[in-house]
């Protein structure tokens, strides 16, 4: 398992690279926005991986409740951590590619609207766990977790029936897309799943590493007064 | 265009600082895990 | 069924009972709110016509603080005389708790928002030009949807670090469905410009599945206690 680590690393760098190369040259240029729409590429694919990796966190919390699964448990928070990562990306980028194209840095935006609630879920979800005291840490984060996931269908009818009555500009291509941009943007979404998994994986063993010298130290502590070393 | 740039920039910004903080605290852990087993 | 019911009727009556006789949330509360709405007033000084647009909004936001500072003492009184280990040993269904305590908050906030309300409409002349009866539901609606996350989140804050911080933290990202439909809501009826019946559905859906969820997990949050 560590031996396929700097493999797949090696991978994705090429992968990630390659990519760029195909959104930055290779992808044709957009006719009424010009070479700054190439910012979909990594927009987009940024959006699909946080909404994934949400899902993940549904999935290992619920795991989580009905089985108590300490995997589970750290797969939900590593999901969480890095879904907020990639979400921080789509709020950035967003604006950035709204900026030029609409004269305005914000605007209410389906998926940018979605991704900024879901960016809020889960910042309260890593807030919680920090803040909470330690034994019923998962438990609890796993219940938010549920909270959230519900919300998300909600959240995302509101948003639907806002723009509707409020219609405002849409970041992205409205329409359909050439077939070479098309296979631009699956691309990149490739190489930021293989990178998303890969910095999961990482975020993955640090957890464990912590958890396991947090019990060699509770076991200390416990040892230490009847002398017992 | 600096947008677009700007845009990249930012993407691997966001990305390398938090792989900066996991590896720093993965260090730290080490350290701790060192000292540890000495003890 | 009739145990559930049964109990929860108890509870309620209890808290109801309670705070009536010391009145010291409830006073504090009040006054919280009507400063809440003065500041408003003072911050924003619209025309009749403009206010139509942004009361919802502001009414809203003011309820929302408003029910925070009620939703924060939920389960004060519990903490302070350990009722909660006591309620987790009984054989008392754990929801009937939850029922009795989301009601009473419902009550309080209902009786904040009672106060602020016609101060809102003296400070800003507000008029509905669409269908006003349709405000009830959306009030009630719109503060179950608040009180009944709200309570299970106050209940989630109690083992927690900054635990006043936590149960807003937890509320707000969740609510904003509901928040957007209440104030939508209300906006459509009084600039009665558009049907709120959508946001009114919404509410509705947003109330039974966090209803169902909470009493489905509350055992859970009580029990890790």
């Amino acid at each position: 398992m560590k031996k396929a680590f700097p493999i797949f690393a090696l991978l994705t760098a090429v992968l990630l690279s390659y990519a760029l190369y195909l959104a930055l040259v290779w992808a044709p240029t957009e006719q009424t926005m010009g070479d700054v729409q190439r910012i979909f590429y990594y927009h987009v694919p940024s959006a699909w991986t946080a909404f994934l990796l949400f899902l993940i966190n549904f999935v290992a919390s619920v795991w989580y409740l009905v089985w108590r699964s300490v995997k589970a448990d750290i797969i939900a928070l590593v999901s969480a951590e890095v879904g907020v990562v990639f979400c921080t990306v789509v709020l950035v980028t967003g604006p950035i590619w709204a900026r030029p194209v609409w004269g305005i840095w914000w605007t209410w935006d389906m998926r940018l609207t979605l991704t900024l609630v879901l960016w809020l879920i889960y910042v309260a979800y890593l807030v919680l766990r920090r803040f909470s005291s330690g034994t019923q840490t998962p438990l609890m984060a796993a219940v938010l977790a549920v909270f959230g996931a519900l919300d998300v269908p909600l959240v995302y009818f509101s948003i639907w029936y806002f723009r509707t009555q409020h219609p405002s500009p849409v970041i992205g291509k409205g329409g359909s897309l050439d077939p070479r941009m098309w296979h631009v943007l699956l691309i990149n979404w490739l190489a930021f799943l293989c990178f998303a998994f890969l910095v999961s994986w990482s975020r993955y063993r640090l957890e464990k590493t912590k958890r396991e010298v947090e019990e060699m130290l509770a076991l200390e502590a416990l040892l230490e007064p009847k002398g017992l070393r | 265009m600096t947008y677009l740039y700007a845009a990249y920039a930012a993407t691997w910004l966001i990305h390398i600082a938090y792989l900066g903080s996991v590896l720093a605290r993965y260090q730290r852990l080490q350290r701790e895990m060192q000292e540890l087993k000495k003890r | 069924m009739t145990s559930l019911a049964a109990i929860t009727g108890v509870t309620l009556r209890k808290d109801l009972r309670l705070e009536w006789r010391s009145k010291d949330a409830i006073n504090s509360m009040l006054f919280f709110a009507l400063l809440v709405v003065v500041i408003f007033s003072f911050s924003f000084n619209p025309t009749a016509e403009e206010s139509r647009q942004i009361a919802g909004g502001l009414i809203w936001v003011a309820f929302l603080f408003a029910a925070v500072v009620a939703l924060n003492q939920t389960w004060a009184r519990e903490l302070r005389n350990q009722v909660l280990d006591a309620y987790r040993v009984s054989p008392a269904p754990a929801n009937a708790l939850f029922l009795a305590k989301a009601l009473g908050n419902f009550v309080f906030v209902s009786v904040l928002e009672a106060v602020m309300t016609p101060l809102f409409i003296i400070f800003y002349t507000l008029r509905a030009l669409g269908p006003a009866w349709q405000l009830i539901p959306v009030a009630m609606l719109g503060t179950w949807a608040l009180v009944v996350n709200g309570t299970f989140f106050a209940a989630m804050s109690i083992r927690t670090r900054s635990r006043e911080i936590m149960l807003p933290l937890l509320l707000f990202p969740i609510s904003i469905p509901a928040l957007l439909a209440m104030v939508e809501a209300t906006s459509a009826i009084l600039t009665g410009e558009a049907s709120a019946k959508f946001w009114i559905v919404l509410l509705a859906v947003y109330d039974l599945v966090f209803t169902m969820v909470s009493l489905l997990l509350f055992e859970t949050v009580l029990g890790a206690e």
